[in-house]
């Protein structure tokens, strides 16, 4: 018996290490450290010309709202839009939009050829918003609560089952 | 000929070091400040690439987390101040280094862990090996003695 010892350890690591090789985890997608925390401070330009600017105030709005940072040159977000859509149009959820490293006219013409779903849009043209949001790339999604606090962020586009798996229920916990 | 073989690899050696540092971006004018930025540059994971550190890495975000080095640095903060500051935002993953406390604990414990057991089974072969021979039995005796009869 002692002598299949080092059989089964190795086999037991050799098992370990293919399941976790083989499962697609995405570190990226680790919880942020910003769930649970207020919305860092920002105020950005709006995309409407002569609106007023975009400030963590329009977050407290007391009802749950959408943060969705996106891009005209980012392809994924094209992806998702038709799920952003659905969100404001049908579950009529605020959804506020941050155009990340992105020149007006070109949020402008994305925005124009896909369909508007935000309520307001900022312009973070030099991305450094979205580093205080942890942002590490678009899209990404964070779901904050009627008092301005993160609860929950989604990394990457919102597509397949993303939307009812794992965004509703989110926002459902907190309507 | 030697020479010459010498001042061609120089050439190579300095244009690699040139590729090393990000062509676009100016270094700070402290050479100690710019040393510490660039120390702790390698500290930081780029969060598009993954395995490589903000300072290798030529992805945009990369360049932009370089430049909030920098700038800390530039205003007075002390490493620990821009550490924080990274994980502020991006967590414990933006370090290459995982820190040490209760959630790392294990991390940071299994190496020892896995020498202790090793540790403990050589130490039990030993044992076993080493353990004194019981004395032969009566009957082993006899039967030795026997044997050594036949022989003759």
């Amino acid at each position: 018996m002692q002598r299949f010892v080092p059989l089964i350890v190795v086999a037991v690591l050799v098992m370990l290490f293919l399941g976790m090789m083989l499962s697609d985890r995405n570190p990226n997608e680790i919880d942020s450290v910003l769930i649970g925390r207020p919305a860092p401070e920002f105020s950005l330009p709006s995309l409407a010309e002569g609106a007023a600017p975009l400030t963590t105030a329009d977050l407290k709005t007391g009802e749950p709202v959408l943060v969705n940072f996106f891009a005209s040159w980012c392809v994924p977000c094209r992806a998702e839009h038709e799920n952003l859509m659905i969100l404001a149009g049908k579950y009529r959820v605020p959804v506020i939009g941050i155009a990340y490293k992105n020149e007006a006219d070109k949020a402008r013409g994305f925005l124009t050829e896909l369909g508007n779903p935000f309520s307001k849009t900022g312009l973070d043209l030099d991305g450094r918003v979205g580093i205080d949001w942890g942002v590490s790339g678009v899209p990404e999604t964070f779901l904050i609560d009627g008092e301005g606090v993160i609860r929950y962020r989604h990394w990457g586009p919102i597509v397949g089952s993303s939307l009812e798996e794992r965004l509703l229920p989110q926002l459902e916990a907190l309507q | 000929m030697i020479r010459y073989l010498v001042l061609v690899f120089s050439v190579f050696a300095f244009t690699l070091a040139v590729h090393a540092v990000a062509v676009d971006e100016k270094p700070l004018a402290d050479p100690v400040q710019e040393a510490r930025a660039r120390a702790l540059m390698k500290e930081f994971r780029c969060l598009v690439c993954q395995n490589q550190s903000i300072e290798d890495s030529n992805a945009e975000l990369a360049q932009d987390l370089r430049m909030i080095v920098r700038e800390r640095i530039a205003l007075g903060d002390s490493s620990d101040n821009v550490r924080a500051y990274m994980v502020d935002r991006y967590g414990d993953w933006v370090l290459l280094r995982p820190p040490l406390k209760s959630s790392t604990y294990f991390l940071w414990g299994s190496p020892f862990l896995v020498v202790l057991i090793i540790l403990l089974v050589v130490m039990r072969k030993r044992r076993s090996a080493a353990a004194v021979p019981q004395p032969l039995s009566d009957d082993e005796t006899a039967r030795l003695a026997q044997l050594l009869e036949d022989d003759t």
